[in-house]
C-alpha cells in the first residue's frame, strides 16, 4: 500500500513539475490586418432582437460605433494628449482621471463612487503593453494594433469624453453586434477557432503571433485574410464591425442599478463559446483592470432623442438593463 | 424459487439493489455523454464528435435551458437512489415500498428520457410535457413516502433506548426522514411554480449568471432558494442513509437527531425565505450550523465505530494512536463516506461562509465570471461529493472485497478529493495569484483535476463493467441480489411481521 500511495504521489509531482508554461508574452509578430483602426461603422436606428431571449426592441437613431476595439496605439496618443492637457496625471506609475461621481443609495453591497481621482490605467505592470519610463510612453514590439487592455472603466470613460465619443450602453452594443436578426455571434450561429480569438484558438494562432502564449490578436485580424496556415473567416457584425466577440471584453456605459459594477461585453481569448455571444455579460467594479479587458466607443450622428422607444412589444430601459 | 422469476429484468426493476444499479449506470452513461460536450471536450474535438454522431441540436441561445434540464433529470435519478435506498432501510409496509419505488422509477426514467431528449433532440413540445409529467411522478411519489414515513404512527414508535425517540417513542430517525421529504416537496414546489410560469424554456436563466442583480424578481428568488435547498437535503437524505448503514446509535445518535429536524427545517425555510427577506441567509447559516453538527456527530460516532470494530477483529483491547488511525483507514469503503462528509466543510461549507464574509471586500471586486466560477465550482463540488459517497455505499452493498475493495475505495477517496481540492483552488486563484501569473496555477489545477476525475470514472467504469458481466453468469451478484434484496442495516424501529407477503420473509426482504 506505501508503494503505491509513493507511486500515486511521484506522479503528482511529475505532473506539477512539468508544467513551465510562461506567463506573459511582452513581443510578437506584427501583423498588418488590413482593417483601420480609426474607422467607424454607420448602425442605422431600428428594431433589434435583445439579450438571450430576443426580445424585440428598438432604438431610434443612428449612431457609430468604431469599427475595432481602441488600440495601445490610439490609447498612447490619448494618454500623451490628454496629460499635456492636464486632463489626466500620472502617480504612482499609474493615470488617474478625475471623475464627478454617481449617485450613492446606501444600496446593500453598494460601493460609493464619488467625486474624486479614479485609476484609468496602471502602467508597467504585467498584462500592459503600453509602459511609461522617463516620460515616454513605449508599446511592446508587435502590440500596436492590439486592443488596449488593463485599463478601468474610468479610462475608457476618459478616452471617450476626451475625443466626444461615449461609451455604448448594452442596448447600442447589442444592435452593432447582431444586427436586426438573432444570432447568437456577430456573424452567424457557427463558432471555431477560424472566426475568433476565444479560448480554444491558442493552437491555431501560435504559429501566426509567433509566441507560445497566446492573449489578444490584432484588432481584425479575423477578416477573411490568410495569415500563415490560419484561412481566417470575417467575423464582422451586419454594420461591419469586427471583434465585436471575443479578443478582449470590451466596457460599456451601464451598470447594475445602484451598485456601480459596469457592464462588460463580447468576450474574451480566455472564455469558451458561451461568454462570447452577444447576450454574455460580464460585471466588474469600475477600478478594475484586467489583460483581457478593453473597449471602443460610439459616437451620435445626431443628437439621440431618445435612447430605446418604448411600444406595446418593445422592452423598457429598465428591463435591457435587467 | 420460482415465485422469484429470477430474471435480470425482474432484478433490475423490483428488487432495491437491482433499482439502484440500474439508476447508477443511467446516471453514469448520462454523465459520460453529456460531459463530452464542455470545457476541454470541445478543444479537444470530443464535443463536435458526439454531436455530430447522436445528431444532437445544440443552439447557442438554448444553452441554459439545455442545462436546466440536464440537471433535472440527473437530480431525479439520484433522488431515486435515495428513494429506493430509505424505502429499504426505513420500516414500512411492502406494497408502499412497491408503490412508491414503481412511481420513483417512472417518474426519473420519464424524466430523463423525454427532458433530455426535449433539451438536446430539438424542442418537441410533447416531449416537454412528458418532462414535466416524469417531475409530477417524482412529487406524487415524494407526497406517497412523506405519508408512509409519517412518524406519529403508532405501528412505528419504538422503545429501544439505543435510538433517538421522545416520550411517547417517536422515532426520530423516522422523523429526520419525514421532515427531510417534506422540505423537499414545499422545495419542489416552489420550483414548480416558477417552472409553470417560465416553462417549455422560454425564459430559462442561469443562477449564476444573475448572481449580481440588485433586483431580482420573485420567480429568480425562489429558482435561487429551490436550487439551494434541493442539494443541501439531498445531502441531508444521504447523511441519515449513511447513518442507517453504521447503525447510528446512542448518545450521538439522539443529539444529531435533535439538531437534523430542526436543521432541515431552518435550512429549507431559510433558503426559500429569500423570497421575502433578506435575513434569509442568517436562516440558512442557523440551519446549516444544526445539519452540519448532526452530521459531525454521525462522523464522530462512525470512526469510534470503525476504530472498535477493527480493534476488536484484531483481538486488540488497547491500541495507540497509530493502530487506531491503521483501524480507522482500515476500510475505505467505511471510511471514505464520513470522510467525504468531512472534507465537505473545506471545498463547499467553508468556501460558501468565506464567500459570504468577504463578499464585498473580495468577491464582488472581481469580475461576475470569478465570483460565477466559485459558485459554481462549490455547488458542483457538493453534488459530486454526494456522488462518492453514494458510489462507495453501493460498492460495499455489491460486495467488493479484498484488494478490490482496497483500490476502489481508496482510488475513489483520493482521486475526488484531489479533484475537489485543485476545482477549490482553481475557483479561488485571484486569492493567490494576480492574474497575468495565474497561468501555471490554472494549468496545474486543471491537470490535478482532471487526473483524479479521470481515475475514479476508470474505476466507476471498471466497476460497472463488472457488474455488467455478472449478469451474464446464471448465478451472478444478480441472483444474490434478488434474493437478498434489501439493504442489510438494522432498522431503528422493528420489523413489523403482520405486513410481510408469504415468501417475503428471506433474510434481509422483510418489510
Amino acid at each position: 500500500m506505501k508503494k503505491q500511495i509513493l507511486a500515486l504521489s511521484l506522479l503528482l509531482a511529475v505532473s506539477l513539475a512539468c508544467n513551465t508554461t510562461p506567463v506573459l508574452n511582452r513581443e510578437t509578430t506584427p501583423i498588418d490586418t488590413g482593417i483601420n483602426a480609426d474607422e467607424w461603422a454607420l448602425v442605422p436606428a431600428g428594431k433589434f432582437y435583445y439579450g438571450l431571449h430576443s426580445k424585440d426592441s428598438v432604438i431610434d437613431y443612428d449612431y457609430e460605433m468604431m469599427v475595432t476595439h481602441v488600440t495601445n496605439h490610439q490609447y498612447v496618443t490619448f494618454l500623451k494628449e490628454a496629460l499635456s492637457e492636464g486632463k489626466l496625471e500620472i502617480k504612482s506609475d499609474s493615470v488617474y482621471g478625475f471623475f464627478p461621481g454617481e449617485p450613492f443609495h446606501g444600496f446593500r453591497h453598494e460601493d460609493e463612487i464619488n467625486a474624486g481621482l479614479y485609476l484609468c490605467m496602471p502602467l508597467n505592470v504585467p498584462g500592459n503593453h503600453i509602459s511609461y519610463h522617463n516620460n515616454e510612453f513605449t508599446i511592446d514590439p508587435g502590440f500596436e494594433n492590439h486592443p488596449v487592455v488593463m485599463v478601468s472603466w474610468f479610462g475608457a470613460w476618459w478616452y471617450a469624453k476626451f475625443y466626444g465619443y461615449r461609451l455604448p450602453n448594452e442596448a447600442e452594443w447589442t444592435k452593432a453586434a447582431r444586427g436586426t436578426d438573432e444570432r447568437a455571434y456577430p456573424w452567424g450561429d457557427e463558432i471555431d477557432d477560424k472566426v475568433v480569438n476565444y479560448t480554444h484558438s491558442t493552437k491555431s494562432l501560435r504559429p501566426v503571433l509567433g509566441t507560445e502564449v497566446v492573449r489578444t490578436t490584432p484588432v481584425g485580424l479575423y477578416n477573411g485574410k490568410k495569415y500563415k496556415e490560419l484561412q481566417t473567416r470575417d467575423n464582422s457584425s451586419p454594420y461591419g464591425i469586427y471583434d465585436m466577440a471575443g479578443n478582449a471584453w470590451q466596457w460599456v456605459a451601464d451598470d447594475y442599478p445602484r451598485l456601480h459594477y459596469k457592464y462588460m461585453r463580447g468576450g474574451s481569448f480566455s472564455n469558451y463559446a458561451h461568454f462570447v455571444t452577444n447576450w454574455a455579460r460580464n460585471s466588474a467594479h469600475p477600478e478594475y483592470c484586467s489583460f483581457n479587458l478593453g473597449f471602443r466607443c460610439i459616437r451620435d450622428v445626431k443628437a439621440p432623442t431618445n435612447n430605446l422607444v418604448e411600444s406595446d412589444d418593445s422592452l423598457t430601459g429598465e428591463d435591457l438593463n435587467r | 424459487m420460482n415465485r422469484l422469476k429470477m430474471n435480470r429484468l425482474n432484478y433490475f426493476f423490483t428488487s432495491t439493489k437491482g433499482l439502484i444499479l440500474v439508476a447508477i449506470v443511467i446516471v453514469s452513461v448520462t454523465a459520460a455523454i453529456f460531459g463530452m460536450l464542455s470545457g476541454p471536450m470541445a478543444e479537444w474535438g470530443v464535443r463536435d464528435v458526439v454531436v455530430k454522431w447522436l445528431r444532437m441540436d445544440l443552439k447557442p441561445t438554448e444553452r441554459a435551458g439545455r442545462i436546466i434540464m440536464l440537471y433535472h433529470t440527473i437530480a431525479m435519478a439520484v433522488i431515486a437512489i435515495e428513494v429506493y435506498m430509505i424505502t429499504s432501510i426505513v420500516p414500512m409496509k411492502r406494497h408502499q415500498q412497491t408503490n412508491i419505488n414503481t412511481l420513483v422509477t417512472f417518474g426519473y426514467m420519464i424524466t430523463m428520457v423525454f427532458g433530455l431528449g426535449f433539451a438536446y433532440w430539438g424542442h418537441n413540445k410533447a416531449f416537454h410535457g412528458m418532462f414535466l409529467v416524469g417531475l409530477s411522478l417524482m412529487f406524487f411519489a415524494g407526497v406517497m413516502l412523506a405519508i408512509v414515513l409519517n412518524p406519529w404512527s403508532k405501528e412505528y414508535r419504538i422503545t429501544d433506548k439505543a435510538y433517538a425517540h421522545t416520550k411517547k417513542g417517536i422515532d426520530l430517525e423516522r422523523m429526520a426522514f419525514f421532515t427531510m421529504v417534506v422540505m423537499t416537496l414545499i422545495s419542489a414546489g416552489f420550483g414548480a411554480y416558477t417552472g409553470s410560469f417560465w416553462g417549455s424554456g422560454q425564459e430559462a436563466f442561469l443562477a449564476e449568471d444573475i448572481i449580481r442583480e440588485a433586483d431580482k424578481t420573485v420567480f429568480e428568488k425562489s429558482i435561487i432558494g429551490h436550487l439551494h435547498i434541493m442539494l443541501a437535503l439531498i445531502a441531508v437524505a444521504i447523511t441519515l442513509v449513511i447513518g442507517r448503514w453504521f447503525d447510528f446509535k446512542g448518545i450521538y445518535h439522539k443529539l444529531a437527531m435533535w439538531l437534523m429536524i430542526p436543521g432541515s427545517i431552518v435550512l429549507g425555510a431559510g433558503s426559500l425565505s429569500v423570497v421575502w427577506t433578506d435575513a434569509a441567509h442568517i436562516f440558512v447559516y442557523v440551519g446549516a450550523v444544526l445539519t452540519m453538527l448532526a452530521a459531525l456527530f454521525l462522523v464522530i460516532f462512525g470512526w469510534r465505530k470503525l476504530i472498535k470494530d477493527r480493534l476488536a477483529e484484531q483481538n486488540l483491547k488497547k491500541a495507540g494512536f497509530f493502530k487506531s488511525v491503521a483501524a480507522l483507514l482500515h476500510d475505505p469503503l467505511k471510511f471514505g463516506p464520513l470522510w467525504q462528509m468531512v472534507f465537505m466543510n473545506f471545498t463547499v461549507s467553508g468556501v460558501g461562509i468565506f464567500l459570504a464574509v468577504k463578499l464585498d471586500d473580495i468577491f464582488r471586486v472581481w469580475p461576475l465570471r470569478e465570483e460565477r466560477i466559485t459558485l459554481t465550482g462549490h455547488w458542483h463540488i457538493l453534488s459530486a461529493l454526494i456522488a462518492t459517497i453514494i458510489i462507495m455505499y453501493y460498492a460495499d452493498i455489491s460486495g467488493l472485497k479484498g484488494k478490490t475493495r482496497q483500490w476502489f475505495g481508496w482510488i475513489l477517496i483520493i482521486g475526488s478529493d484531489v479533484a475537489f481540492a485543485s476545482m477549490t483552488i482553481f475557483s479561488m486563484k485571484r486569492l493567490m495569484v494576480v492574474e497575468t501569473a495565474q497561468q501555471q496555477l490554472v494549468d496545474t489545477t486543471m491537470i490535478l483535476a482532471d487526473f483524479g476525475l479521470g481515475i475514479v470514472l476508470v474505476m466507476m467504469f471498471l466497476f460497472l463493467l463488472w457488474r455488467f458481466f455478472d449478469l451474464f453468469k446464471d448465478n451472478g451478484l444478480w441472483r444474490k441480489e434478488t434474493i437478498n434484496q434489501e439493504l442489510d442495516v438494522k432498522k431503528t424501529t422493528g420489523y413489523i411481521p403482520a405486513f410481510s407477503k408469504e415468501g417475503d420473509s428471506m433474510k434481509g426482504g422483510e418489510k
